[in-house]
């Protein structure tokens, strides 16, 4: 203690002191970042393509330039993909698609949240009789490849009259969705305390008092995680699509491939792009506005047992 | 005094492990009971039966002379503080006081008025329109007892609500509780492990072990007279010393010692002697001149000391026996040292060797 004072003033003479130096180019600095470099360029060069061609014109694409800036910008190839462009049946483009998928995806994604977080509530705080049973067989349900239940869904919803609806389509992502989101759901709300559910019981909250007014205003981000999986997993669908639906009622992603796999004429590599675009916007978008929420969710509640 | 608890038979299981076996316990109106046990004896279990948050396996349970076996915790007329708060991050302090209060669908003037009730009395007036995470832990607390503090029931149900907090605090809170009892004349069952918490607050103390009670007394009957030997082991700190032996014709034998038991006050059973523990809390072991005026005096050597500021805990051996006692820290002692000891045999507690009960 009594002889550190002496030195305090002449602090190269006995060594290092402070804060360690950090070189910034160390082996560890460049096998990180030259990884991360070369999985964003992965991701990235893609998607400069196609942006950069659906901005050109046909003339210019046929250059065969992917990588060129476009010369003109025009915009005529997104317009086309939204309004004029052909498949084998109609000349709409995408917008009739496009109407489909919200008129799906809406009804489809808040069904079956508020159906799988009232599960997953029931699951996590009321020990009721059986629900380790309904466990067992959601988790089960997760595994099952859907392949399996394409044909037996078909003939359920055509006994009940909603085969080849939108309706129909609904009911299909609703129930297919279910296992997983419960299980999101049920991990999340097991997290929360307990002592907080039964001080809720002790203030006299039953069980919708306790959902409504304890657990989900606890559980924003978790609800978020459900919206965005729900949301990109029902949009970019095409499978459900394409099986349960009619032409008048396919979703946007099954209209894409129908105009991008379209034989008539010459193929339209900017329309193309510009429809793909299109189509992945909005799943863009949401991942955009609530990507912080996202990774809060998913660190709170989906990883954990 | 009427009966305010009455828990009658009580069993619960858990699948097929028995964690409550049997149980019975009677609490008076107005007392101050704590549920005081190692941790998983089943406090915190007992405690959720009597609230009925646990669906008992058999038993009764009865709250002022109502059969609530199969009622509902909010029809129990009990309020309920736990150890982690448990309060609603989402809602302000003013929202968490008004939660069960609006689920009864009391009057808003009614409401408004019990929650200025008890925000001054546990001082949080100031918090009111905070949320739980901008309190410390100290406040949190409060809010949690001003919870239950609002719902203007009979019983109080704690289980370690000072746990989490720390040393300086929780004392604090400790006096504020017992005086709060003092002021509001309610029944309240406190659940703890900390057994200075259990002394200072209760009028009885309820030992528990196993899922069973093997002490319901005055925390001062509990100190002088415990029931078994588990009992006179887990209170007092430092622990009793125990002595291995016989007890025949008045007096306690062991190792070459004979000590005259004249002034110990035998149970029913205790009077017929037999092998038995003898055991002499520390703290009533006398040393140097104090030690002569006592009925039982002896040498012992010193092996260990250490120091705990005011007193020295000092080790040695007694009958082949490990044999701790305290002196002034001013003395100076080291190993090998001799040291002439006595006590009071009728400060002693005797025990069966066999079921360990007191004799
Ligand atoms: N939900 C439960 N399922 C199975 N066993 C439990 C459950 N809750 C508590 N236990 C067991 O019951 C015993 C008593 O627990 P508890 O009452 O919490 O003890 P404590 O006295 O520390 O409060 C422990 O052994 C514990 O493992
Ligand atoms: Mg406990």
């Amino acid at each position: 203690m009594v002889d550190i004072a002496p030195h305090a003033h002449q602090p190269v003479a006995d060594g290092p002191r402070g804060k360690r130096p950090k070189p910034l180019f160390s082996l560890r600095n460049i096998v990180v970042y030259g990884t991360l470099l070369l999985v964003s360029a992965y991701y990235l060069v893609p998607l400069y393509v196609m942006i950069v061609t659906s901005l050109k014109t046909m003339e210019e694409v046929r250059l065969g330039n992917v990588f060129s800036f476009p010369r003109d910008i025009t915009f005529a190839p997104w317009v086309k993909a939204w309004a004029e462009a052909c498949t084998g049946l109609n000349c709409d483009g995408l917008s009739r698609g496009f109407a489909n998928s919200v008129w799906i995806l809406v009804p489809s994604v808040l069904l079956s949240i508020i159906v799988a977080s009232v599960n997953g509530y029931a699951l996590a705080n009321w020990k009721f009789k059986g629900a380790d049973i309904f466990f067992t067989i959601l988790i089960f349900g997760a595994f099952i490849p859907y392949q399996v239940m394409l044909y037996p869904v078909v003939i359920v919803l055509r006994e009940l009259g909603v085969y080849g609806t939108r309706t129909g389509l609904v009911i299909v992502h609703t129930i297919f969705g279910m296992p997983i989101l419960t299980l999101l759901f049920r991990n999340y709300f097991t997290s929360v305390p307990e002592e907080i559910f039964k001080a809720a019981r002790v203030d006299g909250a039953g069980f919708w008092t306790i959902f409504l007014k304890i657990m989900m205003p606890m559980s924003l981000p978790i609800f978020v995680v459900a919206v965005i999986l729900q949301v990109t997993g029902i949009w970019n669908d095409f499978l459900f699509g394409v099986v349960y639906t009619k032409p008048d009622t396919y979703p946007m992603t099954v209209q894409l491939n129908n105009i991008v796999n379209s034989v008539q004429g010459t193929k339209e590599y900017n329309v193309n792009m510009a429809a793909t675009i299109l189509t992945g916007l909005v799943p863009l978008v949401v991942y955009f506005i609530s990507g912080k929420l996202f990774v809060r969710g998913i660190a709170a509640g989906a990883v954990k047992g | 005094m009427g009966t305010s608890i009455s828990v009658r038979d009580l069993v619960l299981s858990f699948g097929s492990v028995q964690v409550l076996k049997k149980l019975n316990l009677e609490v008076a109106d107005g007392e101050f009971i704590v549920l005081l046990g190692s941790s998983g004896c089943g406090k915190s279990t007992l405690l959720n039966c009597i609230a009925g948050l646990l669906d008992i396996t058999d038993g009764q349970i009865w709250i002022k002379e109502k059969n609530v076996t199969w009622a509902e915790p909010k029809d129990r007329g009990i309020g309920m503080v736990f150890q982690s708060y448990a309060l609603y991050p989402q809602m302000t302090v003013r929202g968490n006081l008004s939660f069960g209060l609006k689920n009864q669908r009391l009057p808003k003037a009614e409401i408004d008025k019990r929650i200025a009730r008890a925000a001054d009395v546990l001082q949080i007036e100031a918090l009111l329109d905070r949320k739980p995470g901008a309190l410390s832990g100290g406040q949190r607390q409060r809010v949690a007892i001003g919870r239950a503090l609002v719902r203007d029931v009979d019983v109080f149900l704690f289980d370690e609500p000072l746990s989490n907090l720390d040393a300086k605090l929780r004392a604090d809170l400790r006096v504020e509780l017992k005086r709060l009892h003092n002021q509001l004349e309610n029944t309240m069952i406190y659940v703890t492990h900390d057994q200075v918490e259990a002394m200072t607050l209760a009028d009885r103390i309820a030992i528990m072990r196993g899922g069973q009670i093997m002490q319901f007394a005055s925390p001062k009957e509990i100190y002088s007279r415990p029931a078994n030997r588990y009992v006179a082991d887990f209170i007092g700190s430092p622990a009793m010393n125990f002595v291995e032996g016989t007890v025949a014709d008045g007096a306690f034998t062991c190792a070459g010692h004979s000590i005259p038991l004249d002034g110990y006050e035998f149970t029913p059973t205790g009077r017929a002697g037999g092998p038995a523990w003898f055991g002499i809390r520390p703290e009533h072991i006398q040393t140097g001149e104090q030690a002569e005026a006592m009925p039982f005096r002896t040498e012992v050597e010193v092996d260990l000391c250490e120091p705990m500021g005011a007193e020295t805990q000092v080790w040695a051996s007694f009958a082949d026996m490990q044999f701790r006692f305290l002196v002034d820290f001013a003395l100076d002692l080291k190993r090998g040292d001799k040291v002439s000891v006595g006590f009071d045999p009728a400060r002693a507690s005797l025990f069966h060797k066999g079921n360990e009960e007191r004799m």
